[in-house]
Order: C-alpha cells, then sequence, then structure tokens
C-alpha cells in the first residue's frame, strides 16, 4: 500500500513522475490505457485554456470575479480520474481539469462565473455539486454524502476537495473527525496551493504537513506531488480502494501551487516573490504529462497542435453559448426558492413584475 | 386515542415516518443510546438500528452539514441540536447550504431535511439552554420555520415537515414538553405548513402567538373574558412562511390586536406582523397593535428570569389596554 510506504510524519511525498516527465519509480507507473492518458492531456489543456480565456474575459469585463486554476489542473483531474460514474464529486471552486473529466459541460461554469445560476444547474445523475465558496464547508456536506451512500451499501465514495486555507477552519476538523468515527467512504483532496489569498501555508498551521492531520482522526493520509496527475491517480486509486471496501477516509495532500491571483481581484505580486512563481512554472503540470506522453511515443508536436486547437474551438463555443445564454427572468429568481410559492413571495413576485413593467 | 404530552407524540411521529419511509434517518448528539436528553427519540434506536438512528459526534456544523449531505443523496435526515443555544453553529450551513440549494442550482438538487431543536425559557435551565432565536432562521429565504404549541400539534406538524421537500426548522418549546397531555391519534396525519390554526373565535380583539406562548395566552384570554372582552386567537405555528392572511382576515374583523412573542423584541416575528397589518389592514384598526415580548437583554439565569419571562397578566394588560383603547 502506497499510504503504508509515504508517510506525511516523516514528510515523504508520493512522485510518479520527475520534472522531465521521466518515471521516478517504474514499479508505482500506473497501468492505464493510452486513450485514457490522451483523454487526461486533452483536458488538461482544454482546462488551461478554458482558465486563461476566463481571466481575459473578466478583464474585458464580460465575466465576473474568477478565480484562475493554473498549476493546479494536474491535482484536481488525477482525483477525479480515479472515480467513477456513480461516485460523487464535491468541489470548491478551483477544479476545473477534475470537473471536465467528470463529464461536466464547461458552458456551466462560464455561466456560473457570468453570474447566472443557469451555471450550477447540473443534468440529473451527473453527481456533482455546485461551487462552494464559503472556505471548507463543503466538507461536512461531503460526509452526509458519503454516510448515506455507506448504508444503503452502494459501495460508491464521495470525492471533495479543499483548499491548505480550508484545513484551518473549525468544519473541516469536524467533517474530517466525523468521517473517521463513522468510516465512510470519503476521499478528501487538499489541494495545498501554498497560498490562501495572501496568507502562507507556514501561516495555516504549525504542522509540517497537512496528510498528517489525517492521523489525528484515525485514518491514513499521503502527501503527494500534486502537479503530477499520475501520483494524484494512484494515491486516489488507493484511497478510493479503501473506501468502497468499507476500509473509511483517506485524506490526500496534492502539494501544488497557484500560479495565479487568488481571484482576477487580487494581486498576489503584494505578498510574493516573483522568484517563488518562477520555481514552480518549471514544474508546470502540464508540461510534465506532456513531456511523460513524447517520451513514450504517444504524443508529437503535430497532435499537440490538433489538440490545442480543438481546445480553443471548445473554449470559443463555450464563450458564444454563455454570452447568448438568456439572462434570468424575474420570475427564474423567485420561484426556486421554495418548491411551493409561498402566497407571500407570490405577492411580491406580482409587484416586482409590476415595478418591471413601469406599474406602481 | 391516547393521550400524550408533546415528547410522546413527536417519538409517534418519529415511530411512524420511520416505518413508513425506510430514508428518514435522525442524527444528533446522545439520540441513539440516550434516546435524546429529553427523551424524544427513545426507542428508535432498537426499532430502527444505528444506520439509522444516528449517534454523533459533539460537533454541531458536522451535525448540520452532515444532514445537508445525507439530503442531497436520497435521505430524509432529521437532525437534533440539543438546546436552541448550541444551534448558531450551524448557521453557515443552514444559510449558506440548505436554504439555497434549490435556488441556486435552479431547483436541480433540493434539501428534505429537518432541523429540531428545543427552544425557550420558564424552565429555570442552564445558561444558553432558553434561547428563543427563531428571528435568526426566519430571515433566511428557503427555509421554513414551524413551532408546534400542543402534543398533538407536534406530532401532525413534525411529520408534515419531514416528508416537506424544503429545509424546516422545527422548534419545540422546551416548556410544553411535558406541561400538558392532549389526545392524539395513533396513526399518523399532518398539519399543512404555513397555515395558523384558530383556537378560539372572538369578535373583540385578535391575540396572536406561538409555541410556548400559546397556554399562557389561554389564560390571559380567560381571565379578560371574564370581564367581556372576546377574543379570536390564533396560533401562528408556521413563523416562515408566515399565514398572514388569517391574521389579517382576523385583524378586519376585531379591528384590534396583541401579538406575543417570547423572544425579544428587537427585529422580531412580532414587528414583521405589525408590518404586514399595517400593510394589509391599517384603516381596519381601532387601536394601535401591541407587541407583548421579551425585552432586548440577554435571558437572565434562573434567578432573574422572573424579570424577563412574558406572564399571562401582562398578556391581559395587554389586551385589556388595546381592547378598551
Amino acid at each position: 500500500m502506497l499510504i503504508d510506504d509515504y508517510d506525511p510524519l516523516k514528510k515523504r511525498m508520493l512522485q510518479v513522475l520527475d520534472q522531465e516527465g521521466k518515471v521516478v519509480n517504474p514499479s508505482l507507473e500506473p497501468v492505464l490505457d493510452p486513450d485514457v492518458l490522451m483523454r487526461a492531456y486533452r483536458t488538461m489543456v482544454l482546462a488551461r485554456q478554458i482558465d486563461d480565456k476566463a481571466v481575459i474575459l473578466q478583464r474585458q469585463g464580460r465575466l465576473g470575479a474568477y478565480p484562475p486554476n493554473r498549476g493546479q489542473e494536474a491535482a484536481s483531474l488525477g482525483p477525479a480520474m480515479a472515480i467513477g460514474k456513480d461516485d460523487w464529486l464535491v468541489w470548491a471552486f478551483r477544479e476545473l481539469a477534475g470537473l471536465l473529466w467528470k463529464g461536466l459541460d464547461p458552458l456551466r461554469l462560464y455561466l456560473y462565473w457570468m453570474g447566472n445560476e443557469e451555471g450550477s444547474h447540473y443534468p440529473p445523475g451527473l453527481k456533482v455539486l455546485p461551487a462552494v465558496i464559503p472556505v471548507g464547508s463543503q466538507l461536512p456536506i461531503a460526509v452526509g454524502m458519503a454516510y448515506a451512500s455507506m448504508i444503503r451499501r452502494e459501495g460508491t465514495v464521495t470525492l471533495s476537495y479543499c483548499g491548505d486555507g480550508a484545513t484551518s477552519a473549525g468544519d473541516f476538523h469536524e467533517a474530517l473527525n466525523s468521517a473517521g468515527t463513522f468510516r465512510t467512504p470519503n476521499v478528501f483532496v487538499i489541494q495545498n496551493n501554498q497560498w490562501a489569498i495572501s496568507m502562507p501555508r507556514n501561516r495555516q498551521t504549525a504542522a509540517p504537513t497537512l496528510a498528517q492531520k489525517a492521523v489525528a482522526y484515525g485514518f491514513p493520509g499521503i502527501m503527494v506531488d500534486g502537479n503530477d496527475v499520475l501520483a494524484m491517480y494512484m494515491a486516489t486509486q488507493e484511497a478510493v480502494g479503501r473506501a468502497r471496501r468499507g476500509e473509511g477516509p483517506t485524506l490526500i495532500e496534492a502539494y501544488t501551487y497557484r500560479m495565479g491571483n487568488h481571484t482576477t481581484s487580487d494581486d498576489a505580486k503584494k505578498y510574493r516573490l516573483e522568484e517563488e512563481l518562477k520555481e514552480w512554472e518549471k514544474r508546470d503540470p502540464l508540461v510534465r504529462l506532456k513531456a511523460y506522453l513524447m517520451n513514450r511515443g504517444m504524443l508529437d508536436e503535430r497532435q499537440e497542435e490538433t489538440i490545442l486547437g480543438e481546445a480553443k474551438e471548445e473554449t470559443e463555443r463555450i464563450v458564444v453559448e454563455a454570452e447568448r445564454f438568456p439572462r434570468p427572468t424575474v420570475d427564474d429568481v423567485f420561484k426556486h426558492t421554495y418548491a411551493q410559492m409561498p402566497r407571500t413571495l407570490t405577492e411580491q413576485l406580482e409587484r416586482c413584475r409590476r415595478l418591471e413593467g413601469g406599474g406602481r | 386515542m391516547a393521550v400524550l404530552n408533546m415528547v410522546s407524540a413527536l417519538n409517534q411521529a418519529f415511530g411512524g415516518e420511520m416505518e413508513r419511509d425506510p430514508s428518514v434517518v435522525v442524527l444528533g448528539e446522545d439520540v441513539g443510546r440516550d434516546g435524546g436528553v429529553f427523551r424524544v427519540t427513545e426507542g428508535l434506536l432498537d426499532r430502527f438500528g444505528a444506520d439509522r438512528v444516528v449517534d454523533t459526534p459533539l460537533a454541531e456544523m458536522a451535525i448540520a452539514g452532515m444532514a445537508v449531505g445525507m439530503a442531497l443523496n436520497g435521505l430524509r435526515p432529521v437532525a437534533e441540536i440539543q438546546f436552541m443555544g448550541f444551534s448558531y453553529l450551524t448557521l453557515s450551513t443552514m444559510i449558506s447550504h440548505a436554504s439555497r440549494m434549490r435556488n441556486r442550482t435552479r431547483s436541480g438538487m433540493h434539501v428534505p431535511m429537518v432541523m429540531r431543536m428545543p427552544y425557550g425559557a420558564g424552565v429555570k435551565a442552564l445558561e444558553h439552554h432558553s434561547e428563543s432565536m427563531e428571528a435568526l432562521f426566519v430571515q433566511v429565504p428557503g427555509l421554513k420555520v414551524v413551532v408546534p404549541s400542543t402534543p398533538r400539534e407536534a406530532k401532525g406538524l413534525l411529520i408534515s415537515s419531514i416528508r416537506d421537500p424544503d429545509p424546516v426548522v422545527f422548534l419545540e418549546p422546551t416548556r410544553s414538553y411535558r406541561l400538558m397531555k392532549e389526545e392524539v391519534e395513533e396513526e399518523s396525519f399532518t398539519i399543512p405548513l404555513g397555515e395558523a390554526r384558530q383556537v378560539r373565535e372572538g369578535d373583540d380583539i385578535t391575540v396572536v402567538g406561538w409555541g410556548a406562548m400559546m397556554p399562557l395566552i389561554e389564560k390571559a384570554v380567560g381571565s379578560v373574558g371574564k370581564k367581556g372582552i372576546e377574543c379570536d386567537v390564533l396560533d401562528l405555528r408556521t413563523l416562515s412562511p408566515m399565514d398572514s392572511t388569517a391574521v389579517l382576515s382576523s385583524v378586519r374583523k376585531t379591528g384590534r390586536c396583541v401579538i406575543v412573542q417570547e423572544a425579544p423584541r428587537n427585529c422580531g416575528v412580532a414587528a414583521e406582523l405589525i408590518a404586514r397589518i399595517n400593510e394589509g389592514a391599517l384603516l381596519s384598526l381601532e387601536a394601535p397593535v401591541e407587541r407583548v415580548t421579551a425585552p432586548d437583554i440577554v435571558v437572565p439565569l434562573p434567578q432573574g428570569e422572573g424579570h424577563y419571562y412574558i406572564t399571562p397578566g401582562r398578556i391581559e394588560n395587554a389586551i385589556e389596554r388595546v381592547a378598551n383603547f
């Protein structure tokens, strides 16, 4: 078991690929179908395109405040690759690549960041919760979801993400403590991107690693190179197996880096050094997977260009569709408050309609 | 038909609903082995097993959050918070998730959960065990807030709350748990949410209350009745959505109104009701509407509680003042 070999208390970190995309330890290299590996690469390229474009759209006033994903594609994608269609995915707000893998139409994401609730209206059966902005508050919910699957003996798991900042929140403690107690089929991924807005990771906790927090909750934790999609996949696959077998939750710390600003309203230059970013740019998760695929002869420059072209086309499609999408009507903003609209709300809606129609 | 107190009536509601619908689960601190600190969930663990009657760690945020997650994943959870004074930790979950999941997903997802808790003073309890903070929840769009006042009401309203597709905060008046008994049908029945209950008919003045205030109101109304003042008494029983229609039609009939609220005065449910009376029945009024409330102070510990808690005498006083205005 990887979780036995990589003790977070000894600060060991799981890595499959090095910077150059070379396999560090051949016994760890996952047996993945070439189609799956290529799909993973396409997903990361598409995520990068959609992400970069979102920042541009925000600067042009066509999209609201936006939290860039750049640099964290592997940390969200690897775990998503290890779960199935019937498993739940609970995200925070920086998990674009994982969501694409799970099958969410990125149109929804653009709609959401453009300020339309239809952006959180997912097709039934997708098994993805909408974005969670109050940091850490998704984690107790993820435990309840896993509990429901557990007592139905479904064998499904709930994969949830949070950031390093969330580990300071009480929700994190209450959720992981409860999950450990009930041995729920949860896989908790922390995207440790080193910064919670302006606060570095060492201002969130004195613990040397975040993965070791699992020890106190009575279940395994593992620190993983979060810019190595294969390592993230391997660790999550093992955690998912444990969960399905009824062995309880696992905590995975994805050691990664937020290359962009916290959101488009933030300026990271105010609080962190340019050199640090430069260092991490060398560890770009996308570059690493590309090198691995090229080393294995699965990808060449021409194919790469095609993939990039397709990603740009798909991004254009969602820009056009999102901007063309109807804005919410006054009825839309009222009618989903309750299953049945109470009389007082009906009266308020009628009044709103009247006022908007120029009435009094 | 058995004669039950509120605790037994609630317990019966649970038994029936858990029997009827295997997706109903109960969770909270001490709800299983101990049967709840007020014994509302007593015996459920033996009948329905530990998967469905869940003793949780002592963690209110986790209880509320888990209930939301359970509801999103096919269960109908009923979470117990041991006392209202400990419910504030659940506000983030209730406001940021439970109440708005339906709206933010355009009805793609919804949260059919109940969060129940005892509330209220007048029982000489410990600090933090006497609070009546319903207004905190009433202001949240997407939540329903229900307060039963009698054993039979408690059973019917709890069953409706469990079956409701939206999140319900169910407030149980601690003082009334064992205060009174009444006949309650053995089988399950529902009382619709969002409808006030006409407790007594009268033409002279409308008196509105809910929860633990109802027995006090009935005493006061009995006394003023002897002086020839006939009261139209309404038990609001759902604070959100509020049945202002029933209140307005009563006020249009009587032209006078007293509202009795256990909670502090500032921005309480009574204030909202008065605003609605202004909007809908101002010209029917023969006198200013009066509210009998707690003062805007922290609930005193038991030795000082007498300065705080509403008495039938204070209600009687207000009724007479408004009736004779």
